[in-house]
Protein backbone atom coordinates (compact mmCIF):
# COMPACT_ATOMS: atom_id res chain seq x y z
CA UNK A 1 0.00 0.00 0.00
CA UNK A 2 2.85 2.45 0.79
CA UNK A 3 4.55 1.88 -2.43
CA UNK A 4 1.26 2.00 -4.06
CA UNK A 5 0.92 5.81 -2.41
CA UNK A 6 4.14 6.73 -3.63
CA UNK A 7 4.11 6.02 -6.95
CA UNK A 8 1.29 9.10 -6.96
CA UNK A 9 2.88 11.42 -5.10
CA UNK A 10 2.33 14.34 -6.81
CA UNK A 11 -0.35 13.59 -8.27
CA UNK A 12 -3.41 15.60 -9.20
CA UNK A 13 -5.98 14.22 -6.29
CA UNK A 14 -8.84 14.95 -8.94
CA UNK A 15 -7.28 11.57 -11.04
CA UNK A 16 -7.41 9.20 -8.19
CA UNK A 17 -9.65 7.23 -6.50
CA UNK A 18 -10.81 7.81 -2.46
CA UNK A 19 -9.13 4.82 -1.77
CA UNK A 20 -5.53 5.94 -3.70
CA UNK A 21 -5.90 9.45 -1.96
CA UNK A 22 -6.54 7.24 1.82
CA UNK A 23 -3.14 5.61 1.18
CA UNK A 24 -1.45 8.49 0.34
CA UNK A 25 -2.38 10.57 3.37
CA UNK A 26 -1.29 7.17 5.43
CA UNK A 27 1.94 7.72 3.72
CA UNK A 28 2.09 11.05 5.45
CA UNK A 29 0.37 13.40 2.41
CA UNK A 30 -1.26 16.67 3.74
CA UNK A 31 -2.95 17.50 1.00
CA UNK A 32 -4.64 14.17 0.70
CA UNK A 33 -5.59 14.06 4.00
CA UNK A 34 -7.11 17.37 3.67
CA UNK A 35 -9.09 16.08 0.69
CA UNK A 36 -10.35 12.99 2.72
CA UNK A 37 -11.64 15.68 5.26
CA UNK A 38 -13.41 17.89 2.38
CA UNK A 39 -15.09 14.17 1.34
CA UNK A 40 -16.32 14.07 4.83
CA UNK A 41 -17.61 17.78 5.27
CA UNK A 42 -19.36 17.21 1.67
CA UNK A 43 -21.13 13.71 2.72
CA UNK A 44 -20.27 13.25 -0.65
CA UNK A 45 -20.42 9.81 -2.64
CA UNK A 46 -16.31 8.92 -1.73
CA UNK A 47 -17.57 9.70 2.36
CA UNK A 48 -18.16 6.32 3.15
CA UNK A 49 -15.73 3.68 1.82
CA UNK A 50 -13.28 6.68 3.01
CA UNK A 51 -15.26 6.04 6.19
CA UNK A 52 -15.48 2.28 6.39
CA UNK A 53 -11.13 2.50 5.69
CA UNK A 54 -10.73 4.81 8.63
CA UNK A 55 -13.22 3.51 11.26
CA UNK A 56 -11.37 -0.28 10.91
CA UNK A 57 -7.95 1.78 12.08
CA UNK A 58 -9.41 4.66 14.54
CA UNK A 59 -10.12 4.26 17.81
CA UNK A 60 -6.48 5.38 19.46
CA UNK A 61 -6.95 8.84 19.70
CA UNK A 62 -8.00 11.00 23.05
CA UNK A 63 -10.46 13.47 21.93
CA UNK A 64 -11.40 16.65 23.85
CA UNK A 65 -13.86 19.10 23.22
CA UNK A 66 -13.23 22.59 24.07
CA UNK A 67 -16.15 25.36 24.53
CA UNK A 68 -17.09 27.89 25.68
CA UNK A 69 -18.13 31.58 24.90
CA UNK A 70 -17.47 33.37 21.66
CA UNK A 71 -14.21 35.01 22.46
CA UNK A 72 -13.43 33.21 25.88
CA UNK A 73 -9.96 32.36 24.20
CA UNK A 74 -10.58 28.51 23.20
CA UNK A 75 -7.92 29.04 19.81
CA UNK A 76 -5.43 30.93 22.03
CA UNK A 77 -5.46 27.77 24.73
CA UNK A 78 -5.75 25.09 22.02
CA UNK A 79 -3.17 26.80 20.31
CA UNK A 80 -0.77 26.68 23.81
CA UNK A 81 -1.84 23.57 24.69
CA UNK A 82 -0.63 21.85 21.60
CA UNK A 83 2.62 24.25 21.90
CA UNK A 84 3.27 22.60 25.16
CA UNK A 85 2.30 18.50 23.46
CA UNK A 86 4.55 19.29 20.52
CA UNK A 87 7.78 17.10 22.40
CA UNK A 88 5.42 14.29 23.87
CA UNK A 89 2.69 14.31 21.09
CA UNK A 90 3.93 15.57 18.14
CA UNK A 91 0.81 14.64 16.30
CA UNK A 92 -2.15 16.75 18.03
CA UNK A 93 -5.08 17.37 15.80
CA UNK A 94 -6.97 20.62 15.98
CA UNK A 95 -10.90 20.89 14.68
CA UNK A 96 -11.73 24.12 14.85
CA UNK A 97 -15.69 24.78 14.00
CA UNK A 98 -17.25 28.25 13.52
CA UNK A 99 -20.69 29.48 12.55
CA UNK A 100 -21.27 29.90 8.73
CA UNK A 101 -23.39 33.19 8.07
CA UNK A 102 -26.85 32.28 7.86
CA UNK A 103 -27.69 34.79 4.90
CA UNK A 104 -24.85 33.99 2.35
CA UNK A 105 -23.48 30.74 3.56
CA UNK A 106 -19.80 32.16 3.90
CA UNK A 107 -18.14 31.97 7.23
CA UNK A 108 -14.58 33.82 8.13
CA UNK A 109 -12.46 31.05 10.36
CA UNK A 110 -10.71 32.74 12.24
CA UNK A 111 -9.19 30.30 14.85
CA UNK A 112 -6.29 29.00 12.76
CA UNK A 113 -4.57 32.37 13.52
CA UNK A 114 -4.95 32.24 17.04
CA UNK A 115 -2.84 29.10 16.90
CA UNK A 116 -0.16 30.07 14.12
CA UNK A 117 2.92 29.30 16.31
CA UNK A 118 2.12 25.33 16.13
CA UNK A 119 0.65 25.66 12.55
CA UNK A 120 3.12 23.07 11.45
CA UNK A 121 3.62 19.94 9.15
CA UNK A 122 3.50 17.75 12.65
CA UNK A 123 0.13 19.32 13.68
CA UNK A 124 -2.96 19.04 11.83
CA UNK A 125 -5.38 21.84 12.20
CA UNK A 126 -8.20 22.29 10.02
CA UNK A 127 -11.03 24.90 9.99
CA UNK A 128 -14.71 23.34 9.74
CA UNK A 129 -17.99 26.45 8.68
CA UNK A 130 -21.49 25.06 10.43
CA UNK A 131 -22.83 25.25 6.97
CA UNK A 132 -26.23 26.57 7.57
CA UNK A 133 -28.21 23.16 9.05
CA UNK A 134 -26.89 21.60 11.47
CA UNK A 135 -27.82 18.61 11.21
CA UNK A 136 -24.78 18.36 9.07
CA UNK A 137 -22.12 18.99 11.20
CA UNK A 138 -23.44 16.55 13.77
CA UNK A 139 -22.53 14.19 11.58
CA UNK A 140 -19.85 15.50 10.00
CA UNK A 141 -17.33 16.29 12.77
CA UNK A 142 -17.49 12.38 14.23
CA UNK A 143 -16.39 11.77 10.62
CA UNK A 144 -13.77 14.07 10.24
CA UNK A 145 -12.29 12.74 13.92
CA UNK A 146 -12.52 9.16 12.80
CA UNK A 147 -10.34 10.20 9.42
CA UNK A 148 -7.77 11.94 11.72
CA UNK A 149 -7.95 9.37 14.38
CA UNK A 150 -6.90 6.86 11.39
CA UNK A 151 -3.99 8.97 10.56
CA UNK A 152 -2.77 8.34 14.29
CA UNK A 153 -3.40 12.02 15.58
CA UNK A 154 -3.73 11.72 19.35
CA UNK A 155 -5.16 13.99 20.93
CA UNK A 156 -7.52 15.15 18.65
CA UNK A 157 -9.04 19.03 20.06
CA UNK A 158 -12.21 20.44 18.83
CA UNK A 159 -12.92 23.58 19.39
CA UNK A 160 -16.57 24.67 19.08
CA UNK A 161 -18.44 27.85 20.26
CA UNK A 162 -20.27 27.18 23.28
CA UNK A 163 -23.89 28.15 22.20
CA UNK A 164 -26.33 26.72 19.75
CA UNK A 165 -27.11 23.36 20.99
CA UNK A 166 -25.47 20.85 18.11
CA UNK A 167 -22.01 22.78 18.85
CA UNK A 168 -22.39 22.37 22.39
CA UNK A 169 -22.93 18.61 22.19
CA UNK A 170 -20.09 17.61 19.79
CA UNK A 171 -17.63 19.47 22.20
CA UNK A 172 -19.76 17.83 25.14
CA UNK A 173 -19.80 14.32 23.70
CA UNK A 174 -15.04 14.04 23.85
CA UNK A 175 -14.07 12.09 25.92
CA UNK A 176 -12.39 15.01 28.02
CA UNK A 177 -15.00 18.20 27.74
CA UNK A 178 -13.17 21.81 28.81
CA UNK A 179 -15.41 24.43 29.58
CA UNK A 180 -13.80 27.83 29.13
CA UNK A 181 -14.80 30.61 31.54
CA UNK A 182 -14.03 34.10 31.62
CA UNK A 183 -13.99 37.20 34.18
CA UNK A 184 -16.99 39.05 33.30
CA UNK A 185 -20.65 39.21 34.76
CA UNK A 186 -22.75 36.58 34.87
CA UNK A 187 -20.51 34.32 32.68
CA UNK A 188 -21.30 31.39 35.11
CA UNK A 189 -24.11 31.93 35.32
CA UNK A 190 -24.87 31.84 31.10
CA UNK A 191 -23.02 28.83 30.97
CA UNK A 192 -25.50 27.09 32.89
CA UNK A 193 -28.04 28.54 31.37
CA UNK A 194 -26.15 26.46 27.90
CA UNK A 195 -25.93 23.71 30.02
CA UNK A 196 -22.49 24.06 29.77
CA UNK A 197 -22.28 23.15 33.50
CA UNK A 198 -23.38 20.43 33.23
CA UNK A 199 -21.33 18.22 30.50
CA UNK A 200 -17.78 19.95 31.67
CA UNK A 201 -15.23 17.46 32.88
CA UNK A 202 -13.10 20.19 33.43
CA UNK A 203 -13.72 24.11 33.65
CA UNK A 204 -11.35 26.58 32.69
CA UNK A 205 -11.26 29.89 33.97
CA UNK A 206 -8.89 31.88 30.94
CA UNK A 207 -7.91 35.39 31.13
CA UNK A 208 -6.80 34.81 34.84
CA UNK A 209 -4.61 37.87 34.19
CA UNK A 210 -7.74 40.35 34.43
CA UNK A 211 -9.42 41.33 37.32
CA UNK A 212 -12.10 38.98 38.44
CA UNK A 213 -10.82 35.75 37.31
CA UNK A 214 -11.04 34.51 41.03
CA UNK A 215 -14.92 35.54 41.82
CA UNK A 216 -15.52 33.13 38.25
CA UNK A 217 -13.91 30.57 39.93
CA UNK A 218 -16.12 30.52 43.09
CA UNK A 219 -18.95 30.87 41.31
CA UNK A 220 -17.92 27.60 39.23
CA UNK A 221 -17.30 26.16 42.86
CA UNK A 222 -20.52 26.98 44.48
CA UNK A 223 -22.35 25.76 41.43
CA UNK A 224 -20.46 22.49 41.61
CA UNK A 225 -21.03 22.45 45.29
CA UNK A 226 -25.05 22.59 44.52
CA UNK A 227 -24.66 19.70 41.56
CA UNK A 228 -23.46 17.61 44.20
CA UNK A 229 -27.22 17.17 45.12
CA UNK A 230 -28.66 16.96 41.22
CA UNK A 231 -26.40 13.89 40.53
CA UNK A 232 -23.83 15.48 39.06
CA UNK A 233 -21.39 13.14 40.52
CA UNK A 234 -22.60 9.63 39.39
CA UNK A 235 -23.22 11.17 35.94
CA UNK A 236 -19.45 11.22 35.62
CA UNK A 237 -18.19 10.26 38.45
CA UNK A 238 -16.09 12.60 39.65
CA UNK A 239 -16.26 16.39 40.25
CA UNK A 240 -14.60 18.80 37.53
CA UNK A 241 -11.09 20.69 38.46
CA UNK A 242 -11.04 24.25 37.85
CA UNK A 243 -7.81 25.36 36.44
CA UNK A 244 -6.55 28.53 35.86
CA UNK A 245 -5.18 29.84 32.48
CA UNK A 246 -3.61 33.11 31.29
CA UNK A 247 -3.86 32.17 27.35
CA UNK A 248 -1.47 34.88 26.09
CA UNK A 249 1.25 34.27 27.90
CA UNK A 250 0.65 29.91 27.95
CA UNK A 251 0.19 30.56 31.75
CA UNK A 252 -1.84 27.96 32.91
CA UNK A 253 -1.38 25.93 29.98
CA UNK A 254 0.58 22.97 31.59
CA UNK A 255 -1.94 22.49 34.66
CA UNK A 256 -4.80 22.43 32.19
CA UNK A 257 -2.92 19.45 30.57
CA UNK A 258 -2.04 17.88 33.50
CA UNK A 259 -5.96 17.83 34.45
CA UNK A 260 -7.10 16.50 31.23
CA UNK A 261 -4.88 13.61 31.95
CA UNK A 262 -5.82 13.13 35.07
CA UNK A 263 -9.19 12.96 34.01
CA UNK A 264 -8.61 10.34 30.86
CA UNK A 265 -6.64 8.26 33.61
CA UNK A 266 -9.42 8.12 35.39
CA UNK A 267 -12.46 7.83 33.29
CA UNK A 268 -9.83 5.39 31.33
CA UNK A 269 -9.32 2.83 34.96
CA UNK A 270 -13.37 3.26 35.28
CA UNK A 271 -14.28 2.35 32.36
CA UNK A 272 -15.99 5.45 31.60
CA UNK A 273 -14.02 6.36 28.48
CA UNK A 274 -15.81 2.96 26.42
CA UNK A 275 -18.85 3.95 27.62
CA UNK A 276 -18.67 6.90 26.27
CA UNK A 277 -17.23 6.08 23.18
CA UNK A 278 -20.05 3.37 22.85
CA UNK A 279 -22.54 6.07 23.78
CA UNK A 280 -21.37 8.08 20.99
CA UNK A 281 -21.16 5.60 17.98
CA UNK A 282 -24.74 5.28 18.81
CA UNK A 283 -25.19 8.84 18.37
CA UNK A 284 -23.91 9.45 15.51
CA UNK A 285 -25.88 6.61 13.70
CA UNK A 286 -29.33 7.52 15.46
CA UNK A 287 -28.29 10.71 13.78
CA UNK A 288 -27.74 8.89 10.23
CA UNK A 289 -31.04 6.78 10.80
CA UNK A 290 -32.86 9.97 12.30
CA UNK A 291 -31.07 12.01 8.66
CA UNK A 292 -32.61 9.42 6.45
CA UNK A 293 -36.37 9.62 8.02
CA UNK A 294 -36.38 13.31 8.42
CA UNK A 295 -35.64 13.51 4.62
CA UNK A 296 -38.82 10.72 4.05
CA UNK A 297 -41.00 12.70 6.17
CA UNK A 298 -40.04 15.93 4.16
CA UNK A 299 -40.99 13.34 0.86
CA UNK A 300 -44.34 12.44 2.19
CA UNK A 301 -45.31 15.86 3.82
CA UNK A 302 -44.43 16.95 0.20
CA UNK A 303 -46.75 14.27 -1.29
CA UNK A 304 -49.82 15.84 1.15
CA UNK A 305 -48.98 19.12 -0.21
CA UNK A 306 -51.65 21.50 -0.67
CA UNK A 307 -54.25 18.99 -0.56
CA UNK A 308 -55.55 15.72 1.69
CA UNK A 309 -54.53 16.73 5.51
CA UNK A 310 -52.25 19.81 5.36
CA UNK A 311 -54.88 21.39 3.49
CA UNK A 312 -57.42 20.81 6.02
CA UNK A 313 -55.17 22.00 8.67
CA UNK A 314 -54.72 25.07 6.85
CA UNK A 315 -58.23 25.16 6.62
CA UNK A 316 -58.77 24.95 10.24
CA UNK A 317 -60.73 21.65 9.52
CA UNK A 318 -58.53 19.46 10.99
CA UNK A 319 -56.25 19.51 14.29
CA UNK A 320 -52.15 19.18 13.16
CA UNK A 321 -52.38 16.19 15.65
CA UNK A 322 -55.07 14.44 13.82
CA UNK A 323 -53.37 15.72 10.68
CA UNK A 324 -50.10 14.18 11.55
CA UNK A 325 -51.70 10.73 12.68
CA UNK A 326 -53.78 10.53 9.31
CA UNK A 327 -50.49 11.03 7.55
CA UNK A 328 -48.41 8.71 9.59
CA UNK A 329 -51.03 6.16 9.18
CA UNK A 330 -51.37 5.94 5.59
CA UNK A 331 -47.58 5.41 5.60
CA UNK A 332 -46.54 3.53 8.93
CA UNK A 333 -50.01 2.22 9.25
CA UNK B 1 -25.73 26.33 -1.92
CA UNK B 2 -25.65 22.95 -4.44
CA UNK B 3 -22.22 24.27 -5.50
CA UNK B 4 -19.29 23.28 -3.26
CA UNK B 5 -18.36 25.77 -1.13
CA UNK B 6 -15.29 27.65 -1.97
CA UNK B 7 -12.73 27.65 0.47
CA UNK B 8 -10.26 30.53 0.30
CA UNK B 9 -6.89 30.89 2.39
CA UNK B 10 -6.25 34.56 3.11
CA UNK B 11 -2.61 36.01 4.09
CA UNK B 12 -0.39 38.70 4.37
CA UNK B 13 3.07 37.52 3.36
CA UNK B 14 6.26 39.09 4.88
CA UNK B 15 6.67 42.10 7.73
CA UNK B 16 4.12 44.66 6.18
CA UNK B 17 1.92 45.50 9.11
CA UNK B 18 -1.36 46.63 7.94
CA UNK B 19 -4.40 44.19 8.12
CA UNK B 20 -7.15 46.78 6.89
CA UNK B 21 -7.39 45.39 3.50
CA UNK B 22 -7.12 42.06 3.86
CA UNK B 23 -9.82 42.26 6.51
CA UNK B 24 -12.30 44.11 3.80
CA UNK B 25 -11.35 41.66 1.53
CA UNK B 26 -12.06 38.66 4.15
CA UNK B 27 -15.80 40.16 4.43
CA UNK B 28 -16.14 40.54 1.14
CA UNK B 29 -15.93 36.79 0.15
CA UNK B 30 -17.62 35.96 3.26
CA UNK B 31 -20.46 37.93 1.89
CA UNK B 32 -19.92 35.91 -1.60
CA UNK B 33 -20.61 32.76 0.33
CA UNK B 34 -17.19 31.35 0.48
CA UNK B 35 -15.34 30.06 3.40
CA UNK B 36 -11.89 32.25 3.97
CA UNK B 37 -9.60 30.82 6.49
CA UNK B 38 -7.99 33.63 7.56
CA UNK B 39 -4.30 34.02 8.53
CA UNK B 40 -3.42 37.43 8.86
CA UNK B 41 -0.79 38.92 9.00
CA UNK B 42 3.40 38.14 8.55
CA UNK B 43 2.92 34.69 7.13
CA UNK B 44 5.63 32.62 5.59
CA UNK B 45 5.26 30.20 2.65
CA UNK B 46 5.49 27.40 4.63
CA UNK B 47 2.59 28.49 7.18
CA UNK B 48 0.45 29.07 3.45
CA UNK B 49 1.20 25.98 2.07
CA UNK B 50 0.90 24.26 5.39
CA UNK B 51 -2.69 25.76 5.36
CA UNK B 52 -3.49 24.92 1.59
CA UNK B 53 -2.53 21.34 2.33
CA UNK B 54 -4.43 20.96 5.77
CA UNK B 55 -7.60 23.21 4.90
CA UNK B 56 -8.23 22.02 1.36
CA UNK B 57 -8.21 25.15 -0.37
CA UNK B 58 -9.38 25.99 -3.51
CA UNK B 59 -7.63 29.36 -3.79
CA UNK B 60 -5.05 31.40 -2.36
CA UNK B 61 -5.34 35.49 -1.58
CA UNK B 62 -2.39 37.56 -0.69
CA UNK B 63 -2.80 41.21 -0.01
CA UNK B 64 0.30 43.26 -0.75
CA UNK B 65 0.56 46.82 -0.10
CA UNK B 66 4.37 47.70 -0.74
CA UNK B 67 7.06 47.04 -3.68
CA UNK B 68 7.68 43.72 -2.17
CA UNK B 69 5.26 41.67 -4.21
CA UNK B 70 7.35 41.72 -6.68
CA UNK B 71 9.53 38.77 -5.35
CA UNK B 72 6.98 37.30 -2.47
CA UNK B 73 3.87 36.67 -4.73
CA UNK B 74 6.14 34.76 -7.51
CA UNK B 75 7.50 32.65 -4.90
CA UNK B 76 4.48 31.76 -3.14
CA UNK B 77 3.40 30.29 -6.46
CA UNK B 78 6.72 28.61 -6.31
CA UNK B 79 6.17 27.05 -3.19
CA UNK B 80 2.21 25.76 -3.90
CA UNK B 81 4.03 24.03 -6.76
CA UNK B 82 6.80 22.51 -5.02
CA UNK B 83 3.92 21.13 -2.66
CA UNK B 84 2.15 19.61 -5.54
CA UNK B 85 -0.85 22.09 -5.02
CA UNK B 86 -2.76 23.12 -8.03
CA UNK B 87 -4.34 26.29 -6.51
CA UNK B 88 -4.55 30.02 -8.10
CA UNK B 89 -3.01 32.77 -6.28
CA UNK B 90 -4.82 35.82 -5.97
CA UNK B 91 -2.95 39.35 -5.35
CA UNK B 92 -4.68 42.55 -4.56
CA UNK B 93 -2.87 45.59 -3.54
CA UNK B 94 -1.31 48.49 -5.34
CA UNK B 95 0.34 47.21 -8.12
CA UNK B 96 1.94 49.60 -10.92
CA UNK B 97 0.61 47.73 -14.48
CA UNK B 98 4.11 46.28 -15.46
CA UNK B 99 4.29 44.69 -12.54
CA UNK B 100 1.03 43.30 -12.76
CA UNK B 101 2.13 42.12 -16.45
CA UNK B 102 5.02 40.38 -15.02
CA UNK B 103 2.95 39.09 -12.22
CA UNK B 104 0.90 37.54 -14.50
CA UNK B 105 4.36 36.10 -16.25
CA UNK B 106 5.23 34.48 -13.20
CA UNK B 107 2.01 32.60 -12.39
CA UNK B 108 0.02 34.55 -10.45
CA UNK B 109 -3.75 33.81 -11.41
CA UNK B 110 -5.35 37.32 -11.13
CA UNK B 111 -3.97 41.17 -9.63
CA UNK B 112 -6.90 42.96 -8.45
CA UNK B 113 -6.23 46.76 -7.29
CA UNK B 114 -7.58 48.54 -4.90
CA UNK B 115 -10.14 49.75 -6.90
CA UNK B 116 -12.01 46.67 -7.22
CA UNK B 117 -15.31 45.64 -6.53
CA UNK B 118 -16.73 43.45 -3.80
CA UNK B 119 -18.61 41.48 -7.56
CA UNK B 120 -15.16 41.98 -9.10
CA UNK B 121 -12.89 40.37 -5.97
CA UNK B 122 -15.42 37.77 -6.11
CA UNK B 123 -16.10 37.07 -9.51
CA UNK B 124 -11.82 36.53 -9.99
CA UNK B 125 -11.83 34.39 -7.39
CA UNK B 126 -14.36 32.30 -8.66
CA UNK B 127 -12.91 32.56 -11.97
CA UNK B 128 -9.54 31.60 -11.04
CA UNK B 129 -10.31 28.51 -9.52
CA UNK B 130 -12.35 27.71 -12.30
CA UNK B 131 -9.69 27.86 -14.76
CA UNK B 132 -7.65 25.51 -12.98
CA UNK B 133 -10.57 23.17 -12.66
N1 LIG C 1 -6.23 39.28 28.43
C1 LIG C 1 -6.33 38.08 27.87
N2 LIG C 1 -6.78 37.98 26.63
C2 LIG C 1 -6.86 36.74 26.07
C3 LIG C 1 -6.50 35.57 26.78
N3 LIG C 1 -6.71 34.52 25.99
C4 LIG C 1 -7.18 35.00 24.82
N4 LIG C 1 -7.27 36.35 24.86
C5 LIG C 1 -7.74 37.22 23.79
O1 LIG C 1 -9.12 37.02 23.61
C6 LIG C 1 -9.48 37.15 22.24
C7 LIG C 1 -10.21 35.92 21.76
O2 LIG C 1 -9.33 34.83 21.79
P1 LIG C 1 -9.60 33.51 20.93
O3 LIG C 1 -8.57 32.53 21.30
O4 LIG C 1 -9.79 33.85 19.51
O5 LIG C 1 -11.00 33.10 21.56
P2 LIG C 1 -12.04 31.99 21.04
O6 LIG C 1 -12.78 31.52 22.22
O7 LIG C 1 -11.33 30.97 20.24
O8 LIG C 1 -12.96 32.85 20.10
P3 LIG C 1 -14.05 32.34 19.04
O9 LIG C 1 -13.46 31.15 18.33
O10 LIG C 1 -14.24 33.51 18.15
O11 LIG C 1 -15.26 32.01 19.84
C8 LIG C 1 -8.19 37.41 21.49
O12 LIG C 1 -8.04 38.79 21.29
C9 LIG C 1 -7.14 36.89 22.44
O13 LIG C 1 -5.91 37.52 22.26
C10 LIG C 1 -6.00 35.74 28.12
O14 LIG C 1 -5.66 34.78 28.82
N5 LIG C 1 -5.94 37.00 28.61
MG1 LIG D 1 -11.69 30.33 18.28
Amino acid sequence: MSLHGKNQRGQNLRELSAEAIFSLALDGELRALGRLITFIERDSDEAEVISELAHARAGNAHVIGITGAPGSGKSTLTGQLVALLNQKHPRAAVLAVDPSSPLTGGAILGDRVRMEDVASPETFIRSMATRGHQGGLALAVPGVVRVLDAMGYNPIIIETVGVGQVEVDIAGTADTTVVVATPGMGDAVQANKAGLLELADLFVVNKADRPGANDVRRDLDHMLDLSHTTGQDQRTGMRPEIVMTAALTGQGAADMWAAIERHRDAITANGQIDERRASRDLEEVRNRVMAVIERRVDDLLSEHGTTGALKAVRDREMAPSVAAREITNTRFG
Amino acid sequence: MSEPQLRVVLAKLGFDGHDRGIKIVARILRDAGMEVIYLGLRQSYLNVVNAVEQEDADAVGLSMHNASHMTLAPKMVEALAAAGLDVPVIVGGIVPDEDVTELLEKGVAVVLGPGASAEQVAISVRDAVAAKA
